[in-house]
């Protein structure tokens, strides 16, 4: 049997997840793994011992006890000092840890010699991690669970419906911050049968708005050089200026407003004043999905539903808790994911290796020593790496549009080469071959320019239409089948040297092959055009 | 005769207007039907004001009328009949008959005394290169297209032949071509000058053949496309040799607009022009790079077609990637049948078509026009790909190495950097196949691994079918 996985009871106040749940137990032990599970861990999210026990994992009592037969921790929230105290040497922690914030827990696990992988310092912009993105998961759910709140404390339907009662209009719902949260905010809302609004700073995410049946509101400001692309750059003073007014519009209009608006290790920006709250239609809601960090509204308490001038502002901060069996089943299934990465054997041993840049990025504490932040050198080299792609990609983009100009040095030289060539064709070649080497070199340009625009669909009409041109090649053949004799002889007569019958059955032969692909090449253009339609 | 001199040349430059016009017309649906028709007309023109001018007597015209009614009538019948999967096919085979016939008038011309009688000893040369060049050109083509055809047709394998030392090969027939052109232009008399024509000949036939041999089955886009510039290179070539600057002209608008459109191909799929010709795609670089690719497979997802339709019924956003598989199956009329039906029950449904989908350039397009799809539903590659994570369903039909995310992810696969449709971001991915089998590269696919990702085993039409009637209940 490989290491024992051990998932402990959630001591953080008011958290319901649990780190794994009985369908991805069953998975880890079919990767070799042994799984233990504490006593009364999965109750709050509804799983019991007994479906923990009839997945195949061991159920053990007690904190101490788990902590002490694992060999690697499965958990939700970062350890308390307390579970810090119960760890031993050797042993792996999974979990979220957020670093950055909490350096004094960082020493304490360094100190205990243990390895710790944070959930949440994934490079999430490594399209292989997606899988294991608890972060992303997680948001989801909340996103989720936001618009559960606000319907639930709003006073009226989501959807507009005409009865025999008389007219209901729809509820406006406007989303700050179209992040992972947001976006499922917007998809939650809009299948209520809401109008969705939605902003972001990030203009990109715009098409992803709509996509979900939200309307995307702009802020009525252009920002200049905003080239760097940073997305949680702090904006300039007339860009928040134009920001605030449409907020304010905003808060006129609508019945509910969910903030997801939050900029990495700063507090979340203050998006709602005082003033917009009070503008408010009574009845409305606020959901501040970013209490946790201050809140995106100057009235939020974090942790509670509170009503400040006839506005229920809900200021929760364990949204996924809420929703616990759903989101203790993704986080669960990230935390799987991950272990099948770490353990590409299946045989139930671990491979924290760093060479892999997921599990570089994840792992923050390496047998004691603090291995945070990663070296930025990896993500930079796989940001060079992907850029050749993009590259790549932006090239064969100009398919069927004219192409960029060449390059100088490479232009020079096809010159030269031209230059060359020419110059020994004029000096070697009679005058009666310059004439048609002139035609010939100028209809090679005439043919490059006239189908370098042609659309992709009609490449195969474009290529039998031009197969059929081909067979102009008959003209050789018609002049040669009887042309008039140079001697000025009557037709038909032997002139004794040209061997007329052999010169006419290779043209008659030409003939019928070309007039084969004549006839065929444009009757067939003609049957596949026809069926191009709007 | 009704044409003079002068008449003939002002007809051909009308003809050659009209080509011009022909191409230009055929870049975009609109006026593509249109393009046809002024290469008919074009045509027309040419022929007549040929057989009616000043180059051919009345002694020639029966034989004229009589050689082209037989052509004809083989040719309309064979486009009448042909079906629309066949079409690469089709047009390699018709390659390869421009291909004999500029043989056939090289070697016609070249025992033509009348046709060179009044040349200085200068023009004389330039004839018989232009004649032995024709000749080479016509050969090539025609027994590269032949291959061509076999390979289209399934009746040659198409997994790339490589011959050992084949490069030096094709060098060694390069100096025997060049060998027997100098033997050829010094020779006095048509008897003497024919033996190494003819081995030339000889030379440049197994040249096409080894050279379209060795080029894998998921390069034939190209290829074909290439035999389409080189037959009009043997048009120009013979219209150098016989001083006719109407076929100079138009074999050389066929020449250089074949050319680039292999160029725009092996763009298309991030390939040098050169290691496509070069051939053995996929077999030399190939295997060690997939042994030690990061992606190990693992279990796929198998998907039935009742479990399909479902996920098509609840889907908001649905998009078709056709490939061979689908022309194969003949497929294309149950997919449009899927695709009113969906469209009816407000599914936002769409096609995305690799630039190399298929076995010629357009393929798809062909086939899915001839399904009666309305071309506005059906995207070019660019167009659809920012759109897969917004999709909730992308269905693959008969389709792999354009979907291949190695090309992304594995530099050391063989297909690397070749752009794909990124069907993998789509919510739910459904790829129909036969099988396990690999694609024409010979690369695992690992999008069949992902977890977003069905398979769906079966005949493309026997399965589509099935999708179909569990649509309709």
């Amino acid at each position: 049997m490989g290491l024992k996985i051990g998932i402990p009871k959630e001591i953080f106040a008011g958290e319901k997840r649990v780190a794994s749940v009985p369908d991805v137990v069953e998975k880890l032990i079919k990767l070799g793994f042994a799984v233990a599970v504490e006593s009364g861990a999965g109750d709050p999210a509804n799983f019991s011992d007994e479906s923990y026990r009839a997945a195949g994992a061991e159920v053990i009592d007690g904190a101490a006890n788990l902590w002490a037969a694992a060999d690697i921790v499965f958990k939700v929230r970062g350890p308390s000092t307390d579970e810090v105290a119960l760890m031993h040497v050797g042993q792996t922690l999974i979990s979220f840890v957020w670093p950055a914030q909490n350096p004094e827990l960082m020493q304490q696990l360094a100190a205990k010699q243990v390895t710790v992988l944070a959930i949440d310092a994934l490079p999430r912009m490594l399209s292989r991690a997606q899988k294991m993105d608890a972060l992303t998961s997680q948001a989801g759910v909340t996103g989720y669970r936001a618009v559960i709140e606000a319907a639930n404390v709003f006073g009226r339907f989501f959807n507009g419906q005409i009865t025999a009662a008389g007219k209901v209009p729809p509820a406006k719902v406007f989303i700050a911050g179209a992040g992972v949260a947001g976006l499922a905010a917007i998809g939650t809302a809009a299948s209520l049968g809401a109008i969705v609004r939605a902003n972001d700073t990030r203009a990109e995410v715009a098409d992803q708005v709509v996509s979900l049946g939200g309307e995307f509101v702009k802020v009525d400001f252009v920002e200049e050089g905003s080239g760097g692309g940073g997305y949680a750059k702090v904006m300039s003073e007339g860009f928040q200026q134009a920001q605030r007014e449409m907020y304010a519009k905003q808060a006129r209009e609508v019945d509910i407003i969910i903030t997801t608006a939050l900029i990495p290790g700063k507090p979340a920006p203050k998006l709602i004043t005082a003033e917009m709250v009070k503008s408010m239609k009574p009845g409305s809601v606020i959901v501040d999905m970013a209490a946790e960090q201050g809140g995106n509204c100057e009235l939020t308490e974090p942790g509670q539903a509170v009503v400040r001038h006839g506005v229920t502002i809900v200021g929760y901060t364990d949204l996924a808790s809420r929703l616990a069996k759903q989101s203790s089943t993704l986080y669960g299934t990230n935390l799987f994911r991950l272990s099948e990465e770490l353990c590409k054997t299946k045989d139930g041993v671990i491979d924290v290796n760093m060479e892999d840049d997921a599990i570089r990025g994840l792992t923050v504490i390496k047998d004691g020593n603090i291995s945070w932040p990663p070296p930025p050198l990896k993500p930079a080299a796989a940001s060079v790496a992907a850029k050749p792609v993009a590259a790549v990609q932006k090239k064969a983009q100009g398919h069927g549009a004219p192409s960029e100009p060449m390059a100088g040095n490479t232009l020079a030289i096809m010159f030269g080469v031209a230059a060359a060539l020419f110059w020994f064709v004029g000096a070697n070649a009679p005058a009666a071959f310059l004439g048609h080497f002139t035609v010939f070199v100028l209809a090679c340009f005439v043919g490059y320019m006239v189908v370098w625009n042609v659309t992709p669909a009609l490449h195969t009409p474009l290529m039998s239409v031009t197969n059929a041109i081909s067979s102009i090649i008959a003209i050789g053949a018609l002049v040669q089948i009887a042309p008039p004799l140079l001697t000025g002889l009557p037709p038909g007569s032997v002139t004794g040297e040209r061997p007329d019958e052999l010169i006419r059955w290779l043209s008659v032969a030409a003939i019928v092959l070309t007039a084969i692909n004549m006839f065929g090449g444009f009757a067939v253009t003609q049957r596949m055009l026809a069926m191009f339609r709007k | 005769m009704l044409f003079s001199e002068n008449l003939a040349t002002v007809a051909y430059i009308g003809a050659t207007i009209l080509f011009i016009l022909s191409l230009g017309g055929l870049s975009n649906p609109a006026s593509s039907r249109r393009g046809n028709l002024y290469g008919m007309i074009g045509m027309t023109i040419a022929v007549v004001a040929t057989v009616f001018g000043p180059r051919v007597t009345p002694a020639g015209i029966g034989w004229i009328v009589g050689a082209m009614a037989v052509g004809g009538s083989i040719g309309i019948y064979a486009a009448r009949t042909v079906q629309m999967t066949q079409m690469p096919e089709l047009v390699a085979l018709m390659h390869s008959l421009v291909g004999l016939a500029a043989v056939l008038v090289g070697y016609a011309s070249y025992v033509d005394p009348s046709a060179s009688a009044s040349f200085t000893a200068a023009e004389k040369t330039i004839h018989h290169v232009e004649v032995y060049i024709g000749v080479l050109i016509g050969a090539v083509t025609l027994s590269g297209s032949l291959i061509a055809f076999g390979k289209l047709s399934a009746r040659i394998s198409g997994t790339p032949l490589i011959l050992p030392g084949k490069h030096f090969l094709n060098l060694a027939a390069l100096l025997l071509v060049i060998f027997f052109g100098a033997q050829f232009l010094g020779a006095h008399s048509v008897t003497n000058g024919m033996t190494p024509l003819v081995i030339m000949t000889v030379i440049a036939l197994l040249f096409g053949v080894h050279m379209v041999m060795s080029i894998g089955g998921a390069d034939m886009p190209v290829v074909v496309s290439m035999l389409n510039s080189y037959s009009g290179w043997a048009a120009a070539a013979t219209g150098f040799m016989l001083s006719n600057d109407l076929l100079i002209v138009t074999g050389a608008l066929v020449g250089s607009s074949g050319a680039i459109l292999s160029y725009i191909m092996c763009r298309a799929m991030n390939r040098h022009f050169l290691s496509v010709i070069g051939g053995g795609f996929g077999t030399s670089g190939g295997t060690p790079a997939a042994a030690t690719s990061g992606e190990p497979a693992g279990e796929v997802t198998p998907v039935s077609a009742v479990e399909t339709a479902e996920l098509l019924r609840d889907a908001k956003s649905v998009v078709i990637v056709p490939g061979y598989g689908m022309a194969v199956a003949q497929a294309q009329h149950t997919v449009y049948e899927i695709t009113k039906l969906l469209r009816e029950k407000g599914v936002n449904i769409r096609f995305g078509i690799h630039p190399v989908a298929g076995r010629m350039p357009g393929h798809m397009n062909v086939l899915l026009a001839e399904a009666k799809v309305p071309y506005d539903i059906v995207m070019e590659m660019d167009e659809i790909n920012d759109d897969f994570p917004v999709t909730d369903v992308c269905m693959v039909i008969g389709a792999n190495d354009i979907v291949n995310p190695s090309a992304q992810d594995d530099p050391g696969s063989p297909i690397a950097g070749m752009p794909v449709l990124e069907v993998w971001k789509a919510k739910t991915s459904i790829v129909m196949k036969r099988g396990m089998a690999s694609g024409y590269a010979g690369v695992d696919n690992p999008l069949f691994y992902k977890d977003n990702n069905r398979m769906l085993f079966g005949d493309a039409k026997k399965m589509l079918d099935e999708v179909l009637a569990a649509l309709k209940t």
